[in-house]
Order: structure tokens, then C-alpha cells, then sequence
């Protein structure tokens, strides 16, 4: 009886063990299939050209700028709105049941999808407003999407600043927008710049809104002003996987790298931030 | 007096502040409205049962037909293969992490896996379409370029590292006696697994499984690359769909008149789209931070 | 022997703390002498630090608090209608029980308060007098720009007085200052507070009767929310005048 108890066990284990390794190799199996594909196509003027009918002449000079430019705006928008609204969410909002209502609404924003955002973007943005497919509809509808992310993280940084500096800083005779901005918010600093940047690498391979407000996937020219057209890497990436010449899986695969580097330094400049103030948490 | 300039100074700041948290509300009212309102003027000239149960989907070409089930039908096969995926591997990664694990290795397993979620998914809509189609092209000969199959599959991967992350969490808040006082009465770690923390975290295993299905339905760009653009009723996996999400790339990558009949679809399906995920993130957050009862 | 009139620093008449509906401080009515230390006592609950926090208004953080009574400091009523309570805490500096240093530098600690409040200026003998004061300088005058938290318990406590100090204010309160120090550390700040009665008035709010009859020239003692007695330390802890009073001193009840 004993037996058929450790045997459950041992073969549990096992399974656990399997289903484990086996996501690791996944995650090993798409990063080496991505490198074979692209990886030969990685020259220098992959980098200084643009699109072309020809995948061996194909570059991403476009798709490059106008990533920087539609994710800095977005960047522009995004993080002074999102941590102020977090500041306002846990040292002003009064503890009432209204405000569970935002919370809640911020939570569901957060889990819709990014589609929506850019039927969003498209009605209001180009439509409504008239921006038209310029730099200003991409970085407004992407700063919506983002938005709720960088809200909830940041709410977690503030929240984990312990009460015992709040009293310090009011016991001294400071006021609640002294104690949020001279206090409260350096202390929550490292955490709130981790969430900022992985809010905003998730901006950056978004592809689905910027397609829907209508950023350009054939584009051989770079954006000069907001009010310009773009494309971005991640659309210039997709429109090279939809076709079914092998070559231009190739030079897919190879923006994909360029992608995915991007947002490794990324999210190690994160992790780093997050290190290097952790010895200041008490 | 400087007093006064600084209590000034604090409501002034209260207001800004205000104003910024109301851009989230007023997102959200703006969102319900445009839908609501190309939502509205579509079901003016289609009626909302044929709609809604028609099941042919066919918004662009003559004789046209706007029956959402096929759209409907696709996003299913692509959650249910999703969640296949997702749900026994998420959960035993989980379990794994949390008590199996040495802490070492978790540190390092842990930060792998949430590799996986930081992949955009137009990553893995290439990789569905470069690597997974045709492995399994060599099983199944007869499948096509663009099927569920790998599509399901690869939506699975992404949204695993949610499900093991907000399962790893669920079973962490179980309190360690109860744990530990059933590790006492000699339980083996696979018996103190499945009957005492998963039920304890039901809840919350559950909330996770809710949330990761939202995030499957509103999956773009993956099923975009990999699972095609032909809206069917169908049940087999090796077939080419389409998802309600995919739709509404298709028609904004083509030309569409403004305030045409194809505008108005994409608003119309959009509704459908946020009305399901908002039900689902609804009743999952709700559960996900409720209190877990502890027996 | 002509009685010196004493000068009162904070006057309380028929304060009384709620929480909701639960009562925390009784209509109690005292004086607070100027320049001398106080101990407040009694057993845990009975509303000592609720009492103490009145004193510079941080009650008012927590929201099912209502307070009735008045406290006054030099003719001001601290609950009036017009007061600010930005001005009191100006005024009525605390030191916390656990130390509270900010997460900045040790130079940064003491001249914040006084910079938001409009009054800082010369930061160097600013924080020179406020650590030289707290007996910290000699220990940190070499490192005054780098981070309060690499600090000792004992030190940290003593930057967070010098802080208080630094805001220049007529009395300073203290909760428990010392139950989370060392014996050592404890030995060394309550050297200081006597050494700080010749500039400020100090409310010690502690637990330790030792610690109050040793450091303090009045003593306040309170039980279940009433004052029970007050009077010079001395006597209350060889004469007693209340039943009470003695059998908590000799330890019947804690």
C-alpha cells in the first residue's frame, strides 16, 4: 500500500520535472530556430536600408525610427500619467468605495485586449480627432494600452514604502504633497522605473494597435515630426512573415532578432535597477 | 504667507493628480461608447439573432452574411488548445517551483519562464508558422499552412508563464502550517500537492485559468500569422480559421470605406470581444483577490 | 522656601479619545511642565501612545479617531478652528519607536524638515548643532553624506532626535524610544534626553518602569484610558498616592 503511495509520488515528481525542462527547451527551440532563420540575414545595411520588393535588399532604416519615435512618445505620455494616477491611487484617494471602482476598472483595462485599444485609437484618434495615421495616433493609443500596467506596478512600489516614513515626514511638519514627492516616491523609485520599463517593452512589440490605426507596413521613408506617418518594427516584421517567399521568413526572422535583443537589454537594465537599490530597502 | 501658498499648493496637486486617474475612467467610457455606438448603427441594418447564431461569416464578398459564429468557433479552437496547453503545464510547473524545487534552481527556472511571457506574440506567431506547422506537417501531411493546431499551441506557451506565475503565488499564500502539519502526518509531497494546497488554493487556481482565458481570446497577432483568414465552422484543428481578433486585423490592413458596413463589423465583433473578456477579467479578479480560506 | 511658579508647556483639559466607538482617553485633564521630562506609564492598552499622538495631531491620520477636549501649547489651542495641524507638528517634534530614518543621507535626514518648511538656512550648522545635540556628531561628522540606513539601531534613533531637533520645536515627544535598542544604545539616549531637557520639554511615553523613574522629574500614570496620577517621579514611586499607582509600580498587575 505503502508502495503505491511513493510510486504516485516518484512519478509526479517526475512529470513536474518533464513539464519543466520541457518549457525551458522550448524557450531554447524558439530563441535557436529564430537565430538559424535570421541570422544570416543580420549585415550591416540591414540595419541602414529600407523595405524592398527584394528580400536580399530588404532593410529595417524605416521600421527603426520609427519604433524610437512612437515608443519615446508613448514613453512621454504614459509614465508621468501612469505614476501620477498611482500616487493620486495610494497617499490621496480616500479610502472609499468609489474608489475600489477604479481599481477595479484600471484592473479590467489591464486585461483587455490590445486590439480593442487600437479600434480605440482608430475611432478616436484618427477618426475623431483627425490624426490620421501620424506618430500621434500610435503613441496616444499605446499610451492608453500601456497605462494600466504602469498604474499597477507602480501602486505596488508606492504601496511597499513602509508607514513609518510617512509618520517621519509628517511628524516634521511636511504636507501631503511633500511627504508623496519628497519622500514616498524617491523610496519608491527602483520599483516604479522596473515597471516603467517592462510597461514599456511590452509597448514595444506591440504590433496588433499601431495596425489598426493605420501605420503603414510598406514605408521607405523616415518619420521627421509627430505628425508623420510610420511604421514599426514589429508591423515591418509582420508584414515580411505573411509573405510566403522563404526569404522574407529570413529577413522576418532577422528582425526578430533585432526585436528580441532590444528588449533583453531591456529587461536586464530592469533587473539591474532592481538590484542595485535593493540595499536601500530597509 | 508662504502657509497658505503651500496649502494651496497641496489641493492644487490633489486636483492634477485626480485628473490624471480620471484618464482611466474615462478610457473605459469611451471605449464602451464607441463600441456601443458602431455597434448600434450595424444592428440597425443586421439583425442581432443572425448575427449572433448565424453561422456563416462572409462580411466582405457577395452574398454576404454576418452570422459571428465562425469567428466565434475559432477563437474557441485556439483557447481550448491554448488552455490544454497552458493549464496541466502551468499548474505542474507551479507545484514544481513550490516544493520540489531547491530555491537555487528556482531562481533561475523562474526568471526562464517569464522569458516565455515577455515574448511578443508576433514572435510567436513566426515561430508557429516557421517551426511548429511544419514539424507537425510531417505527423499530419494533410495539414494546412495555416491550422488551430499550432496556433493553440503556441498561445499555450504564452500564456503558461501567467498560469504558473499566478498558481505559484496562489499555492505561496497557503498558510505553512497547514503545510507542514500535513508533511507531520507523513503525507508525501505529491499527496500534500493535491489534497491539501490545490484545494485550499481553488480559488485562485481557478481566477488564474479565467484570466489566462481572457488573455487567450484577445490573442492577436499570433493567430493572425498562424491560423489563417478563413472564417469556418469547424472543429478540426488542421483546418485554416480565423478569430474574431484576426477579423479585425484583415479588414484594417485592407481598404475599408469609412463608415461602411465592413467598419461597422469590426466594431461589432470588438464588442462581442471586450464584452467576453470583461466578464472574464471580471469574475477572475474577483476571485483572484478574494481571501483564500486557509482549510 | 519660596515655590518657583513652574511654566506650564502644554495644558490638557477633558480630552477624551475615541476609535469609533470605543473610548481610549477619559476626560483627562494635565499640565506639562516647561523643560522637564515627563514619563507617561502604564500598562499596555491603556492609551499612552493614543494620548501622545494627540499631542502633534497624528491621530488625525487615522480616520474613526475623534477627539474631544483641548490641548494647548502657550495659549494655542492645538484642535482649534483655524489651526493648521502642519503648525503644531511644527512645533511638537515626535521620535517614533522603532527609528525611522528616511532612505537618504544622514545630512539629508535633518535638514529636509526644516528646507519643505521654508526656515532652512545654514544647512551646515544646522546639522552640526541638531547631531552635536543628539550626541551623534562625533560618530558621523566624517559621513554625513552617505545613506542613514547603514547605520546602528541606536545611532539611527539618535539621527531621527537630531531630526526633530533640527524643526527647533518647543517639545518633543517620544513613543517607547528605547524598546527596540540594545541595552547599550538604551543607556545612551537616556543620557541624552536629560542632557535635552535644558532646551526642550519631553513627553517619554515607555513601558519600562526603570527606564521612567530613572529618566524623568514627573511621571504621568494611566490606566484604562484615566489619569490615575500625576506628580513628581519621585513620589510617585516611593509614595504613591492612589492603590492604583502602587500596585502597578510594585508590579501586581502589568
Amino acid at each position: 500500500m505503502v508502495e503505491a503511495r511513493y510510486r504516485k509520488q516518484r512519478f509526479f515528481l517526475v512529470l513536474c520535472r518533464s513539464v519543466t525542462f520541457a518549457a525551458v527547451l522550448v524557450l531554447s527551440i524558439l530563441i535557436i530556430h529564430i537565430l538559424l532563420e535570421g541570422v544570416s540575414y543580420l549585415r550591416w545595411d540591414f540595419f541602414t536600408n529600407f523595405p524592398s520588393r527584394f528580400p536580399h535588399k530588404a532593410g529595417l532604416k524605416s521600421a527603426l525610427y520609427g519604433s524610437a519615435w512612437v515608443i519615446s512618445m508613448t514613453a512621454l505620455f504614459s509614465v508621468p500619467l501612469g505614476v501620477a494616477s498611482a500616487l493620486y491611487l495610494e497617499e490621496y484617494a480616500p479610502k472609499k468605495r468609489y474608489i475600489n471602482w477604479v481599481q477595479i476598472n484600471i484592473l479590467n483595462l489591464a486585461g483587455t485586449p490590445s486590439i480593442v485599444y487600437g479600434l480605440l485609437g482608430l475611432a478616436i484618434f484618427v477618426r475623431f480627432f483627425g490624426l490620421d495615421r501620424s506618430l500621434w495616433s500610435g503613441s496616444l493609443t499605446l499610451t492608453l494600452l500601456i497605462l494600466p500596467v504602469i498604474i499597477i506596478s507602480s501602486q505596488e512600489a508606492i504601496r511597499a514604502v513602509p508607514d513609518s516614513i510617512r509618520h517621519a515626514a509628517y511628524s516634521v511638519g511636511a504636507r501631503k504633497f511633500q511627504v508623496a514627492f519628497g519622500q514616498v516616491l524617491p523610496a519608491a523609485l527602483p520599483g516604479i522605473m522596473t515597471g516603467l520599463i517592462l510597461a514599456i517593452s511590452r509597448a514595444v512589440g506591440e504590433t496588433a494597435p499601431l495596425i489598426m490605426i493605420g501605420a503603414l507596413s510598406y514605408v521607405a521613408f523616415v518619420p521627421e515630426g509627430p505628425w508623420d506617418s510610420f511604421t514599426s518594427l514589429p508591423i515591418q516584421i509582420y508584414n515580411w512573415a505573411g509573405r510566403p517567399q522563404a526569404a522574407f521568413h529570413g529577413i522576418a526572422g532577422a528582425g526578430i532578432i533585432v526585436l528580441l535583443v532590444f528588449l533583453f537589454v531591456m529587461n536586464f537594465g530592469a533587473v539591474m535597477v532592481r538590484q542595485r537599490f535593493q540595499r536601500y530597502r530597509n | 504667507m508662504y502657509l497658505n501658498k503651500f496649502k494651496l499648493i497641496d489641493h492644487g496637486i490633489h486636483g492634477f493628480l485626480f485628473l490624471c486617474v480620471s484618464v482611466t475612467f474615462v478610457t473605459t467610457g469611451t471605449v464602451v461608447w464607441i463600441l456601443g455606438q458602431e455597434s448600434f448603427v450595424f444592428f440597425q441594418s443586421i439583425n442581432l439573432f443572425d448575427f449572433l447564431l448565424g453561422t456563416r461569416w462572409e462580411p466582405l464578398l457577395d452574398p454576404k452574411s454576418f452570422g459571428v459564429l465562425p469567428l466565434v468557433c475559432g477563437t474557441l479552437m485556439i483557447v481550448v488548445g491554448a488552455i490544454i496547453v497552458a493549464v496541466p503545464a502551468g499548474i505542474l510547473i507551479a507545484a514544481y517551483l513550490n516544493e520540489f524545487c531547491s530555491p537555487k534552481l528556482s531562481s533561475i527556472i523562474k526568471p526562464v519562464i517569464e522569458i516565455l511571457a515577455g515574448i511578443p506574440t508576433i514572435v510567436y506567431g513566426y515561430f508557429a508558422l516557421t517551426f511548429i506547422t511544419p514539424a507537425f506537417k510531417m505527423l499530419f501531411p494533410d495539414m494546412g499552412v495555416f491550422n488551430a493546431l499550432s496556433a493553440g499551441i503556441v498561445v499555450g506557451i504564452m500564456i503558461l508563464p501567467m498560469i504558473s506565475s499566478l498558481c505559484d503565488d496562489a499555492f505561496r499564500a497557503v498558510p505553512s502550517d497547514i503545510r507542514e502539519g500535513a508533511y507531520a502526518l507523513g503525507a508525501t509531497p505529491y499527496e500534500v500537492i493535491t489534497q491539501v494546497i490545490m484545494p485550499a488554493a481553488k480559488s485562485r487556481i481557478a481566477a488564474s485559468i479565467v484570466l489566462a482565458v481572457s488573455r487567450a481570446i484577445g490573442e492577436t497577432m499570433a493567430v493572425t500569422l498562424a491560423a489563417g483568414a478563413t472564417p469556418r465552422m469547424t472543429f478540426n484543428p488542421l483546418e485554416s480559421i480565423q478569430t474574431i481578433t484576426a477579423y479585425i486585423v484583415q479588414v484594417s490592413l485592407g481598404d475599408t470605406p469609412r463608415g461602411g458596413i465592413e467598419y461597422q463589423t469590426c466594431f461589432a465583433v470588438g464588442a462581442l470581444l471586450f464584452f467576453m473578456t470583461l466578464i472574464m477579467n471580471m469574475i477572475g479578479n474577483h476571485f483572484l483577490h478574494s481571501k483564500t480560506v486557509g482549510k | 522656601m519660596k515655590e518657583i511658579e513652574e511654566e506650564i508647556a502644554l495644558k490638557v483639559r477633558n480630552l477624551s479619545i475615541f476609535y469609533g466607538e470605543t473610548c481610549a482617553i477619559d476626560d483627562v485633564s494635565l499640565d506639562f511642565k516647561k523643560n522637564k521630562v515627563t514619563a507617561i506609564i502604564g500598562p499596555s492598552g491603556c492609551g499612552k501612545s493614543t494620548m501622545l499622538r494627540s499631542f502633534n495631531r497624528m491621530n488625525d491620520f487615522y480616520p474613526t479617531v475623534v477627539t474631544k477636549g483641548n490641548v494647548s501649547l502657550e495659549n494655542a489651542e492645538l484642535y482649534g478652528e483655524e489651526i493648521d495641524p502642519i503648525d503644531v507638528r511644527r512645533n511638537i517634534g515626535m521620535v517614533f519607536q522603532r527609528p525611522n530614518p528616511f532612505p537618504k543621507t544622514i545630512y539629508q535626514n535633518i535638514v529636509w524638515g526644516p528646507k519643505i518648511n521654508g526656515f532652512l538656512k545654514d544647512p551646515e550648522e544646522l546639522v552640526e548643532t541638531s547631531l552635536k545635540r543628539s550626541a551623534l556628531w562625533e560618530e558621523v561628522k566624517d559621513r554625513l553624506h552617505e545613506s542613514a540606513l547603514d547605520l546602528s539601531g541606536g545611532q539611527q534613533q539618535r539621527l531621527c532626535i537630531a531630526r526633530a531637533i533640527a524643526m527647533n520645536p518647543e517639545i518633543i515627544l517620544m513613543d517607547e524610544p528605547c524598546s527596540a535598542l540594545d541595552p547599550r544604545a538604551t543607556a545612551r539616549i537616556e543620557s541624552l534626553i536629560g542632557e535635552l531637557r535644558s532646551r526642550y520639554t519631553i513627553l517619554v511615553v515607555t513601558h519600562n518602569m526603570q527606564q521612567a523613574s530613572r529618566i524623568s522629574d514627573d511621571t504621568v500614570f494611566l490606566f484604562e484610558g484615566k489619569l490615575i496620577e500625576h506628580g513628581p517621579t519621585k513620589t510617585i514611586f516611593t509614595k504613591p498616592k492612589m492603590q492604583k499607582t502602587e500596585d502597578y509600580i510594585t508590579g501586581r498587575f502589568g
